[in-house]
């Protein structure tokens, strides 16, 4: 129910944020293209090729399985328990692991899962001699579900906590039993979410580099990722890592499409917008259930971050903190991470416009479909176009008007930018969508648009999935390294590229130290995310 | 509305960020990786020693690594701002070279003396290191004392590697495994690859995993000892003597054809291989220094394996095979 000029508008909205992002990634690639290398090798498609493109595949397939699988779980016993002491803090946990630099997180890992770690030491205590081997595919899988889990539990618990507060009086009313509401309440709403985080997880293991090699024990755990960054960081061969990034994002755009496919109901129910509280669940074992599926995921969470901590804390925090160093890198860190998560949410909240102005056509064309599919499928496939060749191809397209160090800043936080937007995407669009559907024929009905409209309707309602929208971005961001490492200026140092700099001259527990302080920012950034999470849970 | 919001962003995001560059009569720009200049390394303490001498302004550039510095230059070509690229390894010098960036120093650099007597006209050594396992003497009792003892011994005792895919040690022990079995090297590989608990991207990765005690070997340098013996006081971890010979990582710096102070440049050349920067580099890039300090090195670098060989192959010789032999290595390490 919009008028012409909104819908016009909506249409306009998307239209630049689609030209914005074409135009962005479209000049790196030309870029690169228009690259004499000379000396292009011709391995392609080389068995080497279909080797790592199998595993990769592989990997990230059973990585996003295992991460929604487990999730599900989680998520369902968060929401049926909204009210336990410490529930916002699993929460704020559960945003901590994305905004870790990924070495960070594995040395957490290998910390309690390694050959050393405390699994190990426990095992052995046994009396069991076999230690278990986290290197290989199990380690690999470890560490993507321990990134992962978190993040598909967070935005199945949105889209359950999304769900009209009459839905759950009905239930009771109605007496029905755990299972019946998993069947006609839960699964439902979960089911259309779940092909839209199941893709997310996918892209991210599919382009994951660092962990698959740590973790992969060797080169036969191999992404296609680690081939781009060779051939166009050791090889320099540009049209190389093109073909091979255009190779990445094929394949994965039909796995996603054949994702998409799963039919995902549309279902957003009038409310009156009470605050939800849940009748059911009440029983023993559904409490022993929920709190065994809470417990062991945020021991899961909780025990590679204790070893983080545990490790940060022996550095000299103090003078760490002190340190003119430190200081510009948290500066240059969190302004970076604030132009990329306000940017991310300025041009979700414009693709989400433009999708919702062709969703409202009685009878949108041909065009109309193609522009909201492309609108869509942009938003999320752009975490597929890995940072290296978007930094090397802007790198050769603005060097010639002057010092690139000048322009890294806006050029780090445009990637980071492009690479929160499919998180942005999936907690902001069905937040947006959900309340139009609620709110768009009142507002209509009592003439209200523009900036009151903005105001008085959206704002209060839409003002927590912004917040964690921004959160999550802002937290991805912060997390980054590899945007940064391709312009790697003195002056652009972010806390990543510090704790990375300290550990390649031999300064672990200095390394340490700073990967605790950026989890503490990090986990601040989440109770700015979840603020106001509470009074909404008062029954 | 949305671009006008960008552009603010973007512009915003800009200047707050980049400091403002100084003005001075004369300025030698000097493209290094980043370890060199960060707080610890020997950076900060090189340009205050050359800027004492030179009446200049010493400008240092860093990225990533040595072959993230080639890979830009590339990137800049001709136009390039750099008057010295410092940090590139004698593997990469080949290709270095082929880019047409570089030009003859022209200078005497006999003061730069290296294991396996390196020279070359375009390129001066500033310093040098010996790749090593490096093992934890609390984890390990017997040592392997040959690279064939490393490649025969017990599985059950883990290295971590490096990937010669992305990183200059991992190039290093591929071409240390070549230059001692030659032909055989895949069926080297394939044995040590049973003892390799994983193959990490960078040198930082595999170290960071040795330090944390989760494997007690590592590929590293033989100088590596040095850093835990002068800053944590402690001779646990220790560098194997192998008796085959150790290869070799020298570093080196040349200018940039397109130089904008060449005289400047090669003041800096020589600045390089003089007791005042070599003074520096053993303390903070952990290197053996390429010409005569000073003063005697600190007592800790006297207790370091000693190679009595050297292997080094030549820069063409790598630049031709390098692929063949990775994909030798791809598929020795990838059999199940």
């Amino acid at each position: 129910m919009l008028t012409r000029a909104e819908r016009r508008r909506g249409i306009g909205w998307g239209l630049l944020s689609l030209a914005g992002i074409a135009f962005f990634v479209g000049i790196a690639v030309a870029a690169l293209l228009s690259w004499d290398a000379g000396n292009t090798q011709s391995r392609l498609f080389a068995a080497y090729t279909w080797r790592i493109l199998r595993f990769t595949l592989l990997q990230a397939v059973l990585s996003t399985l295992l991460s929604v699988v487990f999730a599900l779980p989680v998520a369902l016993a968060l929401a049926r328990r909204p009210r336990f002491p410490g529930r916002v803090w699993v929460i704020r946990l559960m945003a901590l692991p994305m905004g870790l630099p990924v070495l960070i997180g594995a040395l957490g890992l290998i910390g309690i899962w390694g050959r050393q770690g405390v699994m190990n030491s426990l095992l052995l205590k046994l009396g069991l001699e076999q230690p278990i081997s986290v290197y290989g595919l199990s380690g690999i899988l470890l560490a993507h579900v321990f990134f992962n889990l978190p993040l598909a539990a967070r935005l199945l618990l949105a889209a359950l906590e999304r769900l009209p507060a009459e839905y759950w009086l009905l239930s009771s009313s109605l007496g029905m039993k755990p299972f019946s509401v998993f069947r006609f309440i839960e699964w439902p709403a979960a089911r259309r979410v779940i092909p839209g985080i199941a893709g997310l997880v996918f892209m991210l293991c599919a382009t994951s580099f660092t962990l698959v090699l740590v973790l992969g024990g060797g080169p036969a755990a191999t992404t296609l990722e680690v081939a781009i960054y060779q051939s166009l960081r050791f090889d320099f061969d540009p049209p190389r890592a093109i073909a091979l990034s255009l190779l990445q994002i094929g394949v994965t755009a039909l796995i996603l499409i054949a994702i998409s496919l799963f039919p995902a109901p549309d279902d957003a129910g009038i409310t009156a917008g009470r605050a939800t509280r849940r009748f059911d669940g009440r029983t023993l074992p559904a409490w022993l259930w929920d709190v065994l599926a809470i417990l062991l995921a945020t021991i899961f969470l909780i025990l590679p971050l204790a070893s983080i901590v545990g490790a940060g804390v022996q550095a000299n925090l103090w003078s760490l903190v002190n340190s003119p160093a430190f200081l510009r890198a948290t500066w240059t860190s969190l302004t970076i991470a604030l132009s990329a998560g306000l940017l991310a949410v300025l041009t979700s909240l414009a693709i989400i416009a433009g999708r919702g102005a062709i969703s409202d056509m009685k009878t949108p064309g041909g065009t109309a479909k193609a522009f909201s599919v492309s609108l869509g499928g942009m938003s999320s496939l752009v975490l597929l176009v890995p940072p290296v060749v978007l930094g090397t191809g802007w790198f050769l397209m603005l060097r010639p008007f002057g010092d690139v160090a000048r322009f890294a800043p806006a050029l780090v936080a445009i990637i980071n930018m492009l690479m929160a937007l499919p998180f942005v995407m999936r907690v902001l669009a069905p937040a947006v969508e959900t309340h139009r559907k609620r709110t768009g024929r009142l507002s209509a009905s009592l003439g209200l648009s523009g900036f009151s409209r903005a105001w008085r309707i959206d704002l209060p309602v839409l003002a927590r999935p912004l917040l964690t929208a921004l959160s999550f971005a802002m937290a991805l961001s912060l997390g980054d390294l590899g945007a940064v490492a391709l312009f790697g200026s003195s002056d652009l140092t972010t806390l990543p590229w510090l704790v990375y700099s300290r550990l390649s001259s031999y300064r672990t527990n200095d390394a340490d130290g700073l990967a605790l302080i950026l989890g503490i920012i990090c986990l601040a950034l989440t109770m700015i995310g979840t603020a106001g999470r509470r009074e909404t849970n008062h029954g | 509305m949305r671009s006008t919001i960008l552009s603010i962003l973007a512009a915003a995001a800009a200047f707050s960020l980049s400091a403002p560059a100084e003005a001075q009569e004369k300025t030698l720009t000097v493209y290094t990786y980043e370890s060199f200049i960060s707080d610890w390394g020997p950076g900060p303490k090189m340009k205050e020693a050359f800027e004492k001498t030179c009446a200049c302004k010493l400008n240092f550039v860093g990225v990533a690594d040595g072959v993230a510095l080639l890979t830009r230059l590339k990137l800049e070509g001709k136009g390039t701002d750099a008057d010295i690229a410092l940090g590139l390894d004698t593997n990469l010098i080949s290709e270095a070279k082929a880019t047409g960036l570089f030009e003859p120093h022209g200078l005497d650099a006999a003061a730069a003396k290296v294991p396996g007597n390196y020279s070359d006209d375009t390129f001066i050594p500033y310093d040098y290191g010996h790749f090593a396992v490096v093992y934890d003497t609390q984890a390990i009792k017997n040592p392997p004392k040959s690279l064939k003892e490393l490649v025969d011994g017990d599985p059950a005792q883990k290295i971590a590697i490096e990937d010669p895919r992305t990183s200059t040690p991992g190039l290093g022990l591929l071409l240390w495994v070549k230059s001692v079995y030659g032909d055989q090297a895949p069926e080297a590989w394939a044995k040590l690859r049973k003892r390799v608990l994983t193959v990490t991207p960078g040198w930082s990765e595999a170290y960071g995993l040795f330090t944390k005690g989760e494997v007690p070997m590592v590929f590293s340098y033989t100088t590596s000892p040095a850093y835990h013996m002068v800053e944590e006081k402690t001779e646990r971890y220790q560098a194997a003597s192998f008796s085959e010979g150790h290869y070799i990582q020298i570093e080196v710096a040349g200018m940039l054809k397109g130089a904008k102070e060449k005289d400047l440049a090669k003041q800096f050349l020589k600045f390089m291989v003089s007791p005042a920067f070599q003074d520096v580099i053993p303390t903070t890039n952990w290197m053996m220094p390429a010409a005569t300090t000073s003063q005697p090195l600190p007592d800790a670098f006297n207790n370091l394996v000693q190679p009595t060989k050297t292997f080094l192959m030549g820069s063409d010789q790598v630049a031709k095979n390098r692929q063949a032999w990775i994909d030798e290595w791809l598929t020795a390490m990838s059999i199940n």
